[in-house]
């Protein structure tokens, strides 16, 4: 924060913020946290926001998630009519209210979940994204409703369901609603399950607590980011429970997937064609790489 | 067994340390002092009814913890004249925070599941505090999925501050585990009644409390997060516990008000601690009258209810 944004008071702040906060920052140079390169901003984008010198993949919003994974003709969105509501009237130091209006003007979204009917090289699909600075990406009443939703979609048009999850967990601010949404979501995905469809986890940095035990693990095959944070417990909880620290790379993909629990890391900007060669063999579709190669000769 | 009283019980403590007293100078001396004992019974027990009747969420979740609090291994001992307890997961271990077996309620065979909290301190390190593990979780989806195989209902008691948040837990998939088992329990062919007899902790609870029906005993609490650990993210103090508990909506009145529980089971005065055998009486006749209902169901409409019932949980505008 700038000595002149100190100066201002914090509603002015925010509000100042959040009208250029569309989770990628301004300006034409860019340092890359992990390796500490100067990366040039237009790069960057042109390489989907991974460092084209570390391949660090940085976390990105929702809605550019989808846009640069799905065909560019869409069927529409699903739920997006769907509000918060605050059955508890929570408040902490803030309320709930407060909260949600915050997270709505600095993301542009009603909530944590944005759902797509849409096509991934031609092979249909219903597609789900995590927005994760709205509250952590946490999944309350909406982020349940919504998934159900998709996946009820997915049955009736009988195409797969994906999901990239990127979440802190279940939102607090609503709470055991929120921890039924654990018991929603997976119910919803049962029902895809029997119903001999692919469900695909790519899971995202962070992707932790209840939407880690409920719809991020459940995948036909599970898939991760590569450097993504995954896990049930959070490192901190974690070390103040062993009381010990923990070791370099603890909870990450490359760690998951040497521990068996996922299929696979995939880099973001092969995302798109891996999956949906994937898509296609588990739905006995012919190879959407041949197609795009037919097209491109 | 002499009680553990709560700091909010204090003005019943002295009036019990007063009769313990009393009862002591008849021993002593040939004094008739039984009508003052009387007198002094019955003021304890309407200032039990009165102080338990405005109980906070707070001393709430202190009463759902307490150290003399019946646990699952109790319950199972009053609630099934057989109990053949079943042991790991069959492939890593066997979980001593989760415990389950065939049993059998009233003359019906069931399988019964439920976390094990330990009372004193070597049993409390055995049963890890009643914090599962995967193989925990993965113990309770097999004998479900025997119980399906068997015709026999799934019965769970939930009792835990949570799964256990440690690094051979996450090496083997606490969230998977987790999650195969929301998954499962949601289209499993039985019936399944789930009660929260102590701590329903989190997604470590919820990893064996999905079904047809939760029930919660009066003075347990069912929560998302713990207290403590809302406190320490939202207010930045676990000191504001009480705080947390309130806002949260932990209790088994305020969530059956939610609509997220079908039926709250009244406690014995003073709590489930104060009378272990009438408090499993009371959960064995509600245990009962709900197998009674479901398990005449046919299964198809059986697990479609269950689904509807899963998939209706949520407040939002629309």
């Amino acid at each position: 924060m700038s000595w002149f944004e100190k100066l201002m008071p914090s509603r002015i702040r925010t509000e100042a913020r959040t009208g250029r906060n569309r989770g990628v920052p301004e300006g034409l140079w860019t340092k890359c946290e992990p390796c500490s390169s100067v990366l040039y901003r237009p790069e960057l984008e042109r390489n989907l926001e991974v460092c084209p010198k570390c391949s660090a993949h940085r976390r990105i919003g929702a809605r550019y998630r989808l846009e640069i994974f799905l065909d560019d003709a869409t069927q529409g969105e699903i739920g997006e009519d769907i509000q918060p509501a605050d059955p508890l009237r929570f408040r902490d130091t803030k309320k709930y209210r407060d909260r949600l209006a915050q997270a709505q003007k600095q993301t542009g979204e009603n909530d944590a979940l944005v759902a797509i009917h849409g096509s991934v090289m031609g092979v249909p699909a219903i597609v789900c994204a995590f927005e994760f600075p709205f509250m952590g990406g946490s999944m309350g009443s909406v982020v349940g409703e919504r998934f159900a939703r998709a996946a009820n979609q997915a049955v009736e048009e009988g195409i797969p369901l994906i999901c990239f999850p990127a979440s802190g967990g279940a939102r607090m601010q609503e709470g055991l609603l929120s921890l039924m949404q654990m018991a929603k979501t997976s119910a919803a995905l049962s029902r895809l399950s029997e119903s001999g469809l692919p469900y695909v986890s790519i899971m995202t940095d962070p992707t932790m607590g209840g939407v880690s035990a409920s719809l991020a693990t459940l995948g036909d095959v599970n898939v991760a980011e590569p450097g993504a944070l995954i896990g049930f417990a959070g490192p901190r909880v974690i070390e103040q429970t062993v009381r010990e620290t923990l070791p370099e790379g603890f909870q990450r993909a490359e760690f998951l997937v040497e521990h068996g629990a996922i299929d696979m890391i995939v880099d973001r900007r092969e995302m798109r064609e891996r999956i949906a060669s994937l898509l296609a063999m588990l739905t006995q579709q012919p190879s959407p790489r041949l197609n795009r190669l037919g097209a491109d000769s | 067994m002499s009680v553990n009283f709560l700091e909010f019980e204090r003005p019943i403590a002295e009036l019990e340390a007063k009769i313990d007293e009393l009862r002591h100078v008849t021993d002593d001396a040939d004094v008739n002092v039984s009508e003052e004992v009387d007198r002094l019974q019955t003021k304890s027990r309407q200032l039990t009814e009165q102080i338990f009747s405005s109980l906070t969420p707070w001393q709430i979740a202190q009463l759902a913890r307490h150290p003399q609090r019946p646990h699952t291994l109790d319950y199972i001992g009053y609630l099934f004249n057989e109990f053949e307890e079943l042991h790991g997961d069959r492939s890593f271990g066997d979980d001593s925070a989760i415990v389950g077996g065939i049993a059998r309620l009233e003359g019906r065979p069931v399988i019964v599941i439920g976390q094990q909290k330990g009372r004193d301190t070597k049993e409390k390190l055995k049963r890890n505090f009643g914090m599962p593990r995967p193989e925990g979780y993965r113990k309770a989806l097999r004998l479900m999925e025997m119980a399906e195989r068997f015709g026999m209902p799934v019965i769970t008691l939930i009792d835990t501050p949570g799964a256990y948040p440690g690094v051979g837990a996450e090496e083997r998939g606490q969230s998977e585990a987790i999650a195969r088992n929301l998954r499962a329990m949601a289209r499993l062919r039985t019936p399944v009644i789930c009660t929260v007899i102590g701590e329903g902790g989190s997604g470590g609870a919820l990893g064996i409390g999905v079904g047809d029906r939760l029930f919660m005993l009066q003075f347990s609490t069912y929560s998302v997060i713990s207290p403590e650990g809302c406190a320490s993210i939202l207010w930045k103090s676990s000191e504001r516990a009480a705080d947390a508990a309130q806002a949260m909506g932990v209790t088994a009145e305020r969530l059956r008000e939610l609509g997220l529980v079908d039926g709250v089971i009244s406690e014995p005065l003073g709590g489930a601690h104060r009378d272990w055998r009438g408090m499993a009486e009371t959960l064995a006749l509600h245990l009962a009258e709900a197998l009674d209902e479901l398990q005449q169901r046919d299964t198809n409409s059986l697990v479609a209810q269950r689904y509807e019932r899963l998939l209706g949980f949520g407040e939002f505008r629309e």
